[in-house]
C-alpha cells in the first residue's frame, strides 16, 4: 500500500519533468504566433476592424483581445483559415465591423480629379500615384480595396469597381458534400 | 541534371521497366479500328474557338465579312511563341461573337464563325523545300505559324515546347503513340493509314531539336500498326528509329509514365524531360509537323474518334476544326435510342457536354457518346473508409486519401505539401474507391483554390511591402524634419540677441 | 464488407462443429443489437439510416466481436459490447471512416474487463465434452443467462488452451506435460485449430479479392512465428511453440479480420507491415508477461493508438521526390 503512494507520485512527478525538458528542447522551430496570423491577414490596413492596421490586429488576437471575425476584407474564408491556425470555433464575421463584399479596386475620374494629393496621403501602400497640381492615378495591381481614398477627396471622383477576374482566376464551385460529410 | 541520370535516359527503350500502381481496362477500340478513316463532309458553319488551349484567347485577325482562304491565319496569340488558329476551309466570316465553347466549366469564349463557300482553296502554300539542311530555327517557326499544339490532349504549343527544349541537348525524341484511355483509337487510325507521315514527322522533328535517335512507342494491342510502321521505317532508310512496344496498362501515355516505362527514371519535381535529353510529342502532332513543312499546310483538321454506346456506327474520322460535333456524330449514323451523355474525351479524363452545337476544337480526340445502360446510377458517396485502394494504383505515388481530406478540411498548404501539384488526374484512384468518392473533382477543385490562394497571398504580401515601405518613408520624413528643426534652433541659440531698433527695422 | 462476411463462413461453419450452436445464437444477438444501436445513433446524428446500414459494417462488427464470445455467454454481454463498440468507439468518433479503435475490440476488451467471469465459461469441444448442450438449452441459458437444471458451470466448462498453459508453466509443468490434456489437438487446442484454418482460408480469399491487403496478416503471422520461435528455442518448457501460438486463441483471426481493419489500421504499406508486426509481437508479450491468455484485443487496440504516428513516417515518397 505504501509501495503505491510512494510511487504514483514519484511516477507523476518524473513524467511532468521529462516533458517540461521535452516542451524546451524538443521544441519545433515555428514562426512567431503572431507572424503567422499577419500572414493570414489580407494586409488591406483599411481599419475596419477597429485597429490602425492588420499588425495591431495580429498582435491583438495573439494576445486573446480581439475576435477572429472582425476583418471584412478577408471574408468567412480569412476567418477560417484563422480557426485552423489557433484551433478556435470559426464565427460568423461580425456585422459591426462590416460587410464581406467582392474584391474591388479604386478608379479615378480622371475628368474630375483636381490633384489635390489628399488621396495619396491616404493611401496606406502607396498605390496612388500623381504629384500637386498633377493627374493622379491608381495602380490597379497594388489597390487592396482598403477604400481610404474616398473620403479624403473634395470632388467625390473616386469609385470602387469591381474587375472581371481572367480565365484562369474564376474560382470553381468544390463537388458537393457526401452524405457522410467530410 | 545529373550526367549518370542523362546517361541512363539514353538507354531508353533498350527495355521496359514498370510504373507504380495502373490499372489493366477493357479498351473498346474493336469497333473503330476495322473501319477506314473517314473524312466528314464540310458544314454549313464553322465555330472556330480563338481560345483553344489554356491561356488567353487568340486576337482576332479577320473582320466581319472578310473572305478568307483554306489555311488562312484567323486569330493570333499574343504570346510569339505559341502561334495562331487558322480557316479550316474557304468562305466568308459571318460572325465574330461571344458563345458557349468547348470548355470544361462551359465558358463563353470568342468564337470566328466562317460560312463555308463550299470551293475549299488552300492559301498560296509553301512548303519547305530541303527541311533537312534548313536551320532548324526555320522548322520551329514553320511549326509555330502553323498553329500546331500537342494533339494528345493536352495541346500545349508544340513551337513553344520545342524552342524550350532546343535550350537543353536532347538526344532522344519520344513519339508516343501509346494511347492508353479506353475508346480513344485516334492516333491508332493514323499510324495505321499514314504512317509514312508519322515517320516523316519524327525525322522532322529531330532534327528541329537536333536528337540522336527516335523511339516511337506503341501499345502492343495495337496489332497492325506495329507492321505498319515497321514498313514505313525501312521505307525511310533511317536506322536511328526505334519502334518499342509497350504492354497495355492505363495511364501508360501520360508523358511521366511513358518516360518511367522506357527509362526507368523518374523526372525530379520540377524539372521538365529535356533536362534529362528526352522530349515527348505525340504521334499526331508529329503527323502534322510533316504536313506543315513538306506541304506548307497549316493545322485545320484532325483525327477525331466518335465512339460509345450511344452512337450507331462508331469509327474515326478526320474532322475541320469548328466542325460541330453533331455533324460528327451524323457522320457514324446519329444517336441510337438510349443515348444519354456527350463527352469530350475518354471515359477516364474526358469531360461532359452539355450540347453536340459546340465545335470541334484542337484538343478534341474523341467524342464518346455514353447510352443510359453505360452510365452508373449516381452512387451515393458514402465517408472513406482508409482501405488504401487508391494509393496502390496512383501512378504519381500519391496518397489520394490524405489529399482528399486535406482538401476537404481547407488544407492545402497542407495538401500541396502532400503531393497535390503531381497529381496527373488520371482517374485511376477514382475508378477503384469503393465509397464512390469523386476523387479527381476534389483534386481539380483543390488545385484551383491553391492556385488562387497563392494569388491573394501574394497580393497582401506586396500590399504588406508596401504598407512597411511606406511607413518608412513617413518615419524617415518625419525624422528629417526633427533633424532639421534642432539644427535650425541650435542655429538661433547661437545668434546674439538684438536690441529691438538698432537695425532700423523696429516697429513703425 | 459483405465479402468480410463470406470469408467467416467457413470458420464459423467449423466452429458451430467444434462447440455447439451457441455462438450462432450470439452472432445474431450481437448482430440485432448491432443494427439497433447502429440505426438509433444514424437517426441521432441525421444521417441516411438505409444507406449506411446497407454498408454492413456493423454487421461485420458484430460478427466479429461475436467470435470473441464464450458460446453460451448471456445476453446482455452481447448487447453491453456492442452498445460500446458502436454508439462510442464508432459514432462517437465520427462515424463510418472515422474511427480511431476497431469497435469490435473495444466492445470486447469492455466486456471482458467488466465481466470477468461471464466471459471466461469456454466449453468443452463437442467430441470430448462431458455433458452435450443442445440448440434450444443453449438458447435458455443465453437468454435468461441460468443453466438448465441439472448442469452447473464448473461440469461443462473448460480453460481454453492458451489458460492451461498459462496456469500449467505457473504452476511448474512444462508446457510438453500440459500438451498431454485432452484439450490440446496436433498444434493448438482440439477444434480450435481447424477453426483458425477455417478463418485462414477465408482470410487469403479475401487477399485475392483485393479486399484487404496481405501486408498486415504477413507480418502478424510472421513475427508471431518469429518471435514464438525465439521464445521456443530459449525455453520450451514455458514458451509454447510458433505453431501452437498461431493456431491458438485469436491469431488468425485477428490477422486476417481484426487487425485489417482498414479505418483504424495504417494506411502506407511499410506501416501496414509495422503495424501488423506490432499486434504480433504484444499479443506474445501479453500472453507470456501479461494477466491475459490471449492479448490479441489489447494489441490491437494498442497499436490503433500508434497508427496515424506510423503513418505519419512511414509515408510513400511522391514521383519525382
Amino acid at each position: 500500500m505504501s509501495f503505491a503512494i510512494f510511487s504514483i507520485p514519484l511516477l507523476g512527478t518524473a513524467c511532468g519533468l521529462g516533458l517540461g525538458w521535452a516542451a524546451r528542447r524538443l521544441r519545433a522551430e515555428t514562426d512567431p504566433i503572431v507572424n503567422r496570423i499577419d500572414r493570414l491577414l489580407p494586409q488591406t490596413q483599411c481599419g475596419q476592424c477597429n485597429f490602425t492596421g492588420c499588425r495591431p490586429y495580429a498582435e491583438a488576437i495573439a494576445a486573446g483581445q480581439a475576435e477572429l471575425n472582425q476583418c471584412p476584407p478577408g471574408g468567412e474564408a480569412g476567418i477560417r483559415a484563422l480557426a485552423n491556425l489557433l484551433g478556435r470555433e470559426p464565427l460568423p464575421l461580425n456585422p459591426e465591423n462590416g460587410l464581406e463584399k467582392p474584391a474591388a479596386v479604386a478608379v479615378i475620374d480622371e475628368l474630375a480629379c483636381i490633384g489635390c494629393t489628399l488621396c495619396i496621403e491616404a493611401c496606406p501602400v502607396d498605390a496612388i500615384l500623381g504629384a500637386t497640381k498633377q493627374m493622379h492615378t491608381v495602380i490597379a495591381a497594388e489597390c487592396t480595396g482598403c477604400e481610404l481614398c474616398l473620403p479624403p477627396c473634395p470632388v467625390d471622383c473616386i469609385v470602387m469597381e469591381v474587375p472581371q477576374p481572367a480565365m484562369d482566376r474564376r474560382r470553381r464551385p468544390g463537388p458537393a458534400l457526401a452524405a457522410g460529410g467530410p | 541534371m545529373q550526367d549518370s541520370a542523362v546517361e541512363l535516359a539514353r538507354n531508353a527503350g533498350q527495355r521496359l521497366f514498370h510504373f507504380h500502381g495502373g490499372l489493366h481496362l477493357r479498351h473498346h477500340k474493336q469497333a473503330c479500328c476495322q473501319v477506314a478513316l473517314q473524312a466528314v463532309a464540310i458544314p454549313p458553319r464553322l465555330y472556330i474557338p480563338l481560345m483553344q488551349h489554356a491561356g488567353p484567347e487568340a486576337t482576332p485577325l479577320v473582320t466581319i465579312g472578310a473572305h478568307v482562304l483554306k489555311g488562312e491565319p484567323v486569330g493570333r496569340f499574343d504570346e510569339p511563341s505559341i502561334g495562331y488558329v487558322h480557316a479550316p476551309t474557304s468562305g466568308t466570316v459571318t460572325a465574330i461573337a461571344r458563345q458557349a465553347i468547348t470548355h470544361p466549366a462551359g465558358l463563353e469564349g470568342l468564337c470566328v464563325v466562317l460560312k463555308p463557300d463550299g470551293l475549299d482553296r488552300w492559301i498560296q502554300l509553301q512548303p519547305i523545300e530541303h527541311w533537312q539542311s534548313v536551320d532548324p530555327e526555320l522548322i520551329r517557326q514553320r511549326i509555330c505559324e502553323s498553329g500546331i499544339v500537342g494533339l494528345g490532349g493536352a495541346v500545349f504549343p508544340t513551337s513553344k515546347k520545342v524552342e524550350e527544349a532546343r535550350k537543353s541537348a536532347i538526344h532522344t525524341l519520344i513519339l508516343n503513340g501509346a494511347e492508353c484511355e479506353p475508346y480513344i483509337s485516334c492516333d491508332e487510325m493514323l499510324m495505321r493509314e499514314q504512317p509514312d507521315k508519322v515517320v516523316l514527322g519524327a525525322l522532322i522533328l529531330q532534327r528541329a531539336v537536333a536528337a540522336e535517335q527516335v523511339i516511337i512507342a506503341i501499345e502492343d494491342q495495337m496489332g497492325e500498326v506495329f507492321s505498319a510502321l515497321q514498313t514505313a521505317v525501312s521505307k525511310a532508310e533511317c536506322t536511328h528509329i526505334r519502334l518499342v512496344k509497350l504492354r497495355t496498362i492505363y495511364p501508360e501515355g501520360g508523358e511521366k509514365q511513358l518516360i518511367q516505362v522506357l527509362t526507368g527514371l523518374e523526372i525530379p519535381a520540377g524539372c521538365r524531360p529535356p533536362e534529362l535529353g528526352l522530349l515527348c510529342h505525340n504521334v499526331a502532332t508529329a503527323a502534322a509537323v510533316a504536313e506543315a513543312v513538306t506541304e506548307g499546310k497549316p493545322l485545320v483538321q484532325r483525327v477525331v474518334t466518335v465512339t460509345g454506346n450511344g452512337v450507331k456506327r462508331p469509327r474515326n474520322l478526320l474532322a475541320l476544326i469548328g466542325t460541330p460535333i453533331s455533324n460528327l456524330v451524323d457522320a457514324c449514323g446519329g444517336y441510337t435510342q438510349d443515348a444519354a451523355r456527350l463527352v469530350l474525351g475518354g471515359p477516364m479524363m474526358g469531360y461532359a457536354l452539355a450540347s453536340d452545337q459546340n465545335p470541334v476544337i484542337k484538343a478534341a480526340n474523341c467524342i464518346l457518346v455514353l447510352s443510359s445502360r453505360d452510365i452508373q446510377p449516381d452512387q451515393a458517396e458514402m465517408p472513406c473508409i482508409r482501405c488504401g485502394e487508391c494509393a496502390r494504383v496512383c501512378p504519381a505515388l500519391l496518397l489520394p486519401q490524405t489529399l482528399n481530406w486535406q482538401i476537404r478540411n481547407d488544407l492545402l498548404d497542407d495538401a500541396s505539401d502532400s503531393g497535390l501539384g503531381e497529381c496527373i488526374e488520371c482517374g485511376c484512384c477514382d475508378y477503384v474507391c469503393p465509397s464512390h468518392i469523386p476523387l479527381v473533382e476534389w483534386f481539380r477543385f483543390g488545385k484551383s483554390e491553391h492556385h488562387l490562394l497563392a494569388l491573394e497571398r501574394a497580393r497582401s504580401d506586396l500590399a504588406r511591402d508596401r504598407f512597411l515601405a511606406r511607413e518608412a518613408r513617413l518615419e524617415q520624413l518625419k525624422q528629417d524634419r526633427e533633424r532639421r528643426l534642432s539644427e535650425k534652433k541650435h542655429a538661433l541659440q547661437d545668434r546674439p540677441t538684438v536690441e529691438s531698433g538698432t537695425t532700423g527695422q523696429g516697429p513703425a | 464488407m459483405r465479402q468480410v462476411l463470406y470469408a467467416l463462413c467457413p470458420g464459423i461453419v467449423a466452429y458451430t462443429w467444434f462447440f455447439g450452436t451457441g455462438i450462432l445464437l450470439q452472432i445474431l444477438l450481437a448482430a440485432g443489437f448491432a443494427l439497433l444501436f447502429e440505426s438509433l445513433m444514424l437517426k441521432v446524428r441525421q444521417q441516411p439510416v438505409a444507406l449506411f446500414l446497407n454498408d454492413w459494417s456493423a454487421i461485420v462488427t458484430a460478427v466479429l466481436f461475436a467470435l470473441c464470445l464464450p458460446p453460451l455467454a448471456p445476453w446482455w454481454i452481447a448487447c453491453v459490447g456492442m452498445f460500446f463498440s458502436i454508439v462510442i468507439a464508432k459514432h462517437l468518433y465520427g462515424g463510418l471512416g472515422h474511427n480511431v479503435f476497431n469497435p469490435a475490440m473495444v466492445g470486447y476488451v469492455v466486456v471482458l474487463i467488466s465481466f470477468p467471469q461471464a466471459m471466461t465459461q469456454w466449453l468443452y469441444p463437442v467430441s470430448i465434452a462431458p455433458t452435450d448442450i443442445g440448440f434450444l438449452d443453449g438458447l435458455w441459458t443465453i437468454l435468461s443467462g441460468q443453466l438448465p437444471a441439472g448442469m452447473t458451470w464448473d461440469a461443462i466448462t473448460q480453460a481454453t488452451p492458451l489458460d492451461t498453459i498459462r496456469t500449467s508453466v505457473a504452476s511448474g509443468h512444462t508446457i510438453a506435460e500440459a500438451r498431454q490434456l485432452e484439450t490440446f489437438g496436433d498444434l493448438g487446442g482440439r477444434g480450435w485449430e481447424w477453426i483458425s484454418n477455417g478463418f485462414a482460408a477465408g482470410g487469403i480469399w479475401l487477399i485475392w479479392r483485393r479486399v484487404i491487403s496481405w501486408q498486415v496478416p504477413t507480418a502478424m503471422i510472421g513475427s508471431v512465428i518469429l518471435l514464438g520461435l525465439a521464445g521456443y528455442l530459449l525455453d520450451p518448457g514455458s514458451n509454447p511453440s510458433p505453431l501452437q501460438h498461431v493456431f491458438s486463441g485469436a491469431i488468425v483471426l485477428g490477422a486476417f479480420f481484426i487487425a485489417t481493419d482498414p479505418v483504424s489500421g495504417c494506411t502506407s504499406p511499410r506501416g501496414r507491415l509495422i503495424f501488423g508486426a506490432g499486434v504480433g509481437i504484444l499479443t506474445l508479450i501479453i500472453r507470456r508477461w501479461g494477466a491475459y491468455p490471449d492479448g490479441v484485443a489489447f494489441a490491437v487496440l494498442v497499436m490503433n493508438m500508434a497508427a496515424p504516428l506510423i503513418d505519419r513516417y512511414t509515408r510513400p515518397r511522391i514521383y519525382g521526390h
